[in-house]
């Protein structure tokens, strides 16, 4: 299908998983490839969205980054019916689409039926009702040169499928979207993990966010085992971390694997995971630093800082600091280890919005996690800096009051950098919060159970009656 | 430890301390290795680079080779060039040895290639 501009429609055809983080990421690598985009029909629920497009080339450099986008097709016609569709795809004039039934050209035609599934027969006469298309080359099942595809769409609730399709879609097959990389670069096999790990797709969707290309100098100043590196290297980037605990990037912490021994493997590291995937000469450096203090030359620019702060839940957040007022001996200088205090979340969003003020390239970004509480949250109270846009926020849901959102800001001017971020109070107390709301679920769940118990004890019989055996469980005589 | 990174570090974090660049650099072992040559990362981070600060780090640990000391005009089309550069800033590594505050004299651990800039309670 084409429009007045000459443009062509695509079918986005997205992965039913990290609903809300698809849009960005598929408007970041618009920008990222400075490609011109027209939303046909945007969805936030269903898995496909229609968007019309200037070239094919523009779509493959979206294909070959987007690891929320499955499949990519070229759409020809669609409807609410099988029927309407046929009659749009008769529509359509011939010269459009004949350097697609040359001779030459073998073909297939699949058909998708998203949350149904459909017998052999039934897929069978699908193809055939397509037996007036003027194909003329040979079928081929394995690698045509031209993909068909028929998709039936019948809705997100397996419990409550139709008879009908809601919609059905119909076109040529013009590219895969990255998901490969998910499992290529899964934690199951990679050398060094620790227990905040991010995966690999989100960890790829924070890069894509980033707006990563080859040759981009990227820091995260919370690098941990490095995963956000590994994505932003798998993209194009020379990575550089630093991280408050040396002996994680030391690789000399407790192995959080279950399978793995009392130790972790000798060479355990940042770089060692980039080896791993053939991305080695990506790596530039980790070092082991505070974050709240400044470490790089004021002259120093990064092209995006891509991290996932401490929450304070899993992590302490720390930094190096005593609320003794004191002197180190010069004897016990050379073996004392600084103690840490309390770094709250306000002071670390502080430091991290300060640092990608100072330190990113105008048009850099800074994408990063921030934990909420969802009765309190507001994105007016978000982190901020005059120098800085807003320009994502994704939710994923964490528990019942928590989720945390993906925040992508962009570096829009220079002359305001000396100005203090702005973090309100909610960040600081989410840590409280989330042990207290625990607690409350926790202290909730144990009074409904007691209560249960006592109603069952009221009805029941001599023979039945239980006791509390020696770890404090009901049981029956 | 490479010396790209070594080119944008400073010891600011230390209290009394205002500008803290160049660290001095003691090199106990070091490693040169041969790393994926990328012009286009090569020409755009030279502009970044304190160029007088990377040749006298790299001449301190004896690895300069013929990096010239000025930074030549048209550097972009000049492969050459870049390749030489590409060799000071990303294969050649400081394995252990110690970084040295400028101001204080302070120095700063490297080991297993990983520099340690984290201060002690009484130096903040």
């Amino acid at each position: 299908m084409m429009n007045g501009l000459n443009w062509k429609r695509y079918l986005l055809w997205f992965a039913n998983e990290h609903t809300h983080f698809r849009i960005n990421e598929i408007e970041s690598l618009r920008s990222l490839f400075g490609i011109q985009m027209k939303w046909v029909e945007k969805n936030h629920h269903e898995p496909f969205c229609i968007v019309d497009i200037p070239t094919e080339e523009d779509v493959l450099k979206i294909a070959s980054r987007s690891v929320s986008l499955r499949s990519c097709i070229e759409l020809w016609a669609c409807g609410a019916k099988l029927g309407d569709l046929h009659n749009n795809l008769k529509l359509l004039p011939v010269e459009q689409l004949a350097s697609y039934f040359k001779p030459e050209l073998s073909f297939k035609i699949k058909v998708e039926t998203f949350c149904k599934s459909q017998t052999q027969e039934e897929k069978v006469a699908k193809i055939e009702s397509f037996s007036y298309l003027p194909l003329c080359g040979p079928v081929k099942l394995k690698n045509p040169d031209i993909k068909l595809e028929l998709i039936e769409y019948y809705g997100l609730d397996s419990n409550n499928i139709p008879d009908e399709p809601y919609q059905v879609f119909f076109g040529r097959w013009v590219a895969d979207g990255q998901r490969d990389l998910i499992s290529k670069l899964s934690l199951k096999t990679r050398k060094f993990i620790g227990n905040t790990s991010m995966d690999p797709q989100l960890s790829l969707l924070m890069a894509n966010q980033a707006k990563v290309k080859e040759g981009d100098l990227i820091l995260d100043p919370f690098v941990g085992t490095g995963s956000l590196l590994v994505a932003a290297a798998q993209f194009g980037g020379y990575v550089l971390g630093t991280d408050i605990d040396y002996l994680m990037l030391h690789g000399k912490t407790r192995p959080t694997r279950i399978q793995q021994k009392k130790q972790r493997e000798k060479d355990e590291s940042v770089r060692t995971n980039m080896k791993q995937y053939g991305i080695e000469n990506r790596y530039l450096d980790v070092l082991v630093a505070d974050s709240s203090l400044p470490l790089w030359h004021s002259a120093m620019r990064l092209d995006a800082i891509i991290t996932d702060p401490p929450y304070g839940i899993r992590e302490a957040t720390e930094r190096i600091g005593s609320t003794k007022d004191y002197q180190i001996e010069e004897k016990h200088l050379a073996n004392h280890i600084p103690s840490k205090i309390e770094y709250g979340l306000q002071q670390i969003f502080f430091d991290l919005l300060k640092l990608a003020v100072e330190h990113l390239k105008p048009q850099g970004r800074l994408v990063c996690w921030i934990p909420v509480v969802r009765n309190d949250y507001c994105e007016s109270k978000l982190p901020s800096h005059p120098c800085l846009q807003l320009v994502a926020n994704s939710e994923q849901q964490l528990t019942i009051f928590t989720s945390r959102r993906l925040l992508t800001y962009e570096k829009i001017c220079e002359h305001e950098t000396h100005l203090p971020p702005n973090v309100d109070l909610s960040t600081a107390e989410f840590r409280a919060k989330f042990f207290r709301y625990g607690e409350e679920v926790r202290k909730h769940r144990k009074q409904q159970k007691e209560l249960a118990m006592n109603l069952s004890k009221a009805t029941v019989t001599e023979k039945d009656k239980m006791y509390e055996d020696k770890s404090g469980r009901y049981r029956s005589s | 430890m490479k010396l790209l990174t070594h080119n944008m570090l400073t010891s600011k974090c230390m209290k009394g301390v205002t500008v803290g660049y160049p660290l001095g650099i003691v090199a106990k072992d070091i490693k040169v290795s041969e790393t994926e040559f990328n012009s286009e990362f090569v020409s755009r981070i030279i502009p970044k680079l304190d160029w007088n600060a990377l040749w006298k780090a790299a001449d301190s640990i004896g690895h300069s080779g013929d990096l010239p000391q000025q930074l030549m005009e048209d550097y972009e089309n000049n492969e050459e060039f870049l390749k030489k550069v590409h060799h000071v800033l990303l294969e050649v590594e400081i394995i252990n040895g110690e970084l040295v505050c400028p101001e204080s004299g302070r120095k700063f651990p490297i080991s297993q290639g990983i520099p340690n800039m984290l201060l002690n309670e009484d130096e903040l």
